[in-house]
């Protein structure tokens, strides 16, 4: 495909419109959504751009058919992308489960807001976190990417559609109204320095192929529809044929697989950022806009010295254990400063157990922490 | 690949077919299977590249079809068809993207979806399936289910006015809006072909027996009471306003291609 207007360069631009560029540089060429503050500029930005480079834009009537429309767009063969808020990020979870069941890649864009229900729609948030991981019914694994600044926005939603279709998943990018809002620089490279993953096709002819037969990686090869492949795709527990296959065993070998697909590629999909963890008696650790105002409150902490230390979760899903348990045998506690009434902080504090303390430090929402009260928190626990 | 016939000679729609999954789960009497050849003959007489087909339906009885038909077909969430197959096709136009699918996934839990596509007028056709019940989870009351017909979740009688679903797929915009019976099979199928060759959003609401459910609790006990109901009591009215095409209890049914 010519691309008839690719940007590259630096940019003054938003949190939300750089998640836009980015889409567009991984390839993303349909986008279904609908308006919710504060994702709605990415919808705003992706029906300006997506007709100039060939792609589909579409306002759906609500986010259940966003997603369900999202799907259908990617067993169609193209790159596809929503972009919510938590409301909307509710009503999505039912089709999650499809993306997961049926193997479909994707990326939702959430940018979160203060909640429960409609909450503060204008003001920053963090309390989805665990409906990223958990929000749909059954057992399976998820791929959360947090970015932390407009920059990584755009290189994060690159590398969420990178992992949906390397692994064959909706890809959630868990910003905060804070970040998606946010101005600052981003650089939009040249296109043909961007690593750009597209799906893995059958090797084998229409008759010979299993759509849910999967590679030593255990992802499946995907045929999209209309290559003649005469797949049936289903919700329900499969076959590697994709035929339904209600028992108890298919349902075994099924789940396991889909869960397992992420959780033994975990090197390759998690992502952390550190800071002078070696020696220290605290690490924060934090993820998306809570992680900027965290480091100002180590620095601070360092300036008195106090040896904290700093861990960034770029990754938030899957959950870096091993990382986590490895620093909860050197340190005194973990602080955990994140704009909710504590949901990654159990996870933590799981990862720990019992080695060491974990520390909430929540905020409820409508704003970001205070440097200080980070600060107070990681003085409380050095000494 | 045939083992749907006892005489070897195989059934010309077996191709078509999924042949490895029969029997299918339908219960005797259902109209489904009526309905799948019906879309079967009437897509082969469209002449559509069938690699270019997808069927994709959402959940319960009628939301089986897409799995026994041998294309590409999607099975997706309760009500969620129409956007699956919205964003299908709009992915990629090339695809003639075809729903099958029940009176309740698509008129209740899928019925804003319904509209909107027919405002949008998306190009795809919509079988909709309506046997006035809920089937799969047991025979409970739905949009469509007409006053005073007994269901399990209205055992005194319906209260609730039902949907007449061409009135509002006409209303919302729809290219193509038709109604026929599971007893009027060669018009059905020509109905079926010209909803596949119409361009625009195209939808076919097809009335069709639930004998273990709505008939066992109406008093019309079999599939075969049930299509001799339809057949004695279709009225023909085709280019009539649909809005005079609502369907009373046990009355006459109005059938016919109201929008073309």
């Amino acid at each position: 495909m010519t691309e008839r207007k690719y940007i590259a360069g630096e940019f003054f631009m938003s949190g939300d419109d750089a998640c836009a560029e980015g889409a567009i540089s991984a390839g993303c060429r349909f986008f279904a959504g609908y308006p919710i503050t504060p994702a709605s500029e990415i919808a705003e930005r992706m029906s300006e751009r997506l007709p100039e480079v060939a792609g589909t834009y579409i306002q759906m009537e609500d986010e259940l058919a966003s997603l369900a429309a999202v799907l259908g767009a990617s067993w169609g063969g193209v790159k596809a992308m929503t972009a919510t808020s938590g409301p909307g990020f509710s009503l999505m979870m039912e089709n999650i489960g499809l993306g997961i069941m049926t193997e479909t890649p994707c990326v939702i864009v959430d940018v979160q807001r203060g909640s429960p229900s409609t909450g503060l729609p204008t003001l920053t948030g963090q309390g989805d976190m665990m409906q990223a991981r958990w929000g749909s019914h059954g057992s399976y694994s998820i791929i959360a990417l947090s970015p932390d600044s407009p920059q990584e926005l755009y290189d994060l939603t690159i590398r969420a559609f990178n992992l949906s279709e390397k692994y064959r998943l909706p890809v959630l990018v868990m910003t905060e109204a804070a970040t998606g809002h946010m101005y600052e620089k981003v650089v939009i490279p040249p296109m043909n320095e961007i690593e750009v993953v597209h799906r893995r096709k059958p090797a084998v002819s229409a008759g010979e192929y299993l759509p849910f037969k999967p590679d030593a990686d255990l992802v499946p090869p995907m045929a999209n529809a209309g290559e003649g492949y005469r797949v049936h795709i289903t919700g329900l527990t499969h076959d590697e044929r994709g035929y339904p296959a209600m028992t108890a065993e298919a349902q075994d070998r099924l789940v396991r697989r889909l869960v397992d697909k992420i959780e033994r590629n975990r090197d390759d999909i998690i992502d952390l950022e550190e800071d002078r963890i070696d020696g220290a008696e605290v690490v924060v650790c934090s993820y998306g806009i809570s992680a900027r105002v965290s480091r100002i409150a180590v620095e601070q902490a360092r300036s008195e010295g106090i040896r904290v230390g700093m861990l960034r979760l770029i990754t938030v899903w899957p959950f870096p254990e091993d990382r986590i348990r490895d620093i909860s045998e050197q340190v005194r506690a973990f602080v955990v400063p994140e704009i909710n009434y504590g949901q990654i902080s159990l996870e933590v504090e799981r990862c720990a157990c019992g080695r060491t303390k974990t520390v909430l430090v929540p905020h409820m929402g409508g704003g970001v922490h205070s440097p200080g009260t980070i600060l107070e928190a990681i003085k409380q626990v050095a000494r | 690949m045939n083992k749907a016939t006892t005489n070897g000679a195989g059934h010309p729609l077996d191709p078509y077919l999924r042949a490895e999954r029969m029997p299918h789960i339908w219960c005797s009497g259902c109209g489904l299977g009526l309905v799948v050849n019906c879309f079967l003959r009437g897509l082969i007489q469209s002449r559509l590249a069938l690699d270019k087909v997808v069927v994709v339906s959402g959940i319960g009885c009628a939301g089986r079809a897409a799995g026994y038909i041998n294309l590409d077909s999607f099975h997706t969430t309760h009500g969620r068809a129409i956007p699956f197959a919205t964003g299908l096709k709009l992915s990629n136009p090339e695809l003639k993207v075809v729903v099958i699918s029940g009176d309740g996934d698509l008129t209740a839990i899928g019925g804003n979806h319904l509209i909107h596509a027919a405002r949008r007028n998306v190009d795809i056709t919509v079988l909709c399936i309506n046997n006035f019940i809920y089937g799969m989870t047991g025979g409970q009351v739905g949009p469509t289910t007409p006053l005073t017909a007994r269901t399990t979740t209205s055992v005194g009688g319906n209260i609730d006015q039902p949907f007449n679903i061409p009135y509002l797929a006409a209303a919302s915009g729809a290219a193509y809006v038709a109604r026929w019976t599971t007893a009027q099979v060669i018009r059905l199928q020509k109905s079926i072909t010209e909803a596949l060759l119409k361009n625009g959003f195209s939808l076919i609401e097809i009335i069709t027996p639930c004998p273990t459910y709505y008939g066992r609790m109406n008093k019309q006990r079999t599939g075969l009471e049930q299509m001799k109901y339809y057949r004695d009591n279709s009225i023909v009215k085709s280019g009539i306003d649909p809005k005079h095409a609502g369907i009373e209890f046990n009355g006459p049914i109005i059938v016919g291609r109201f929008v073309d």
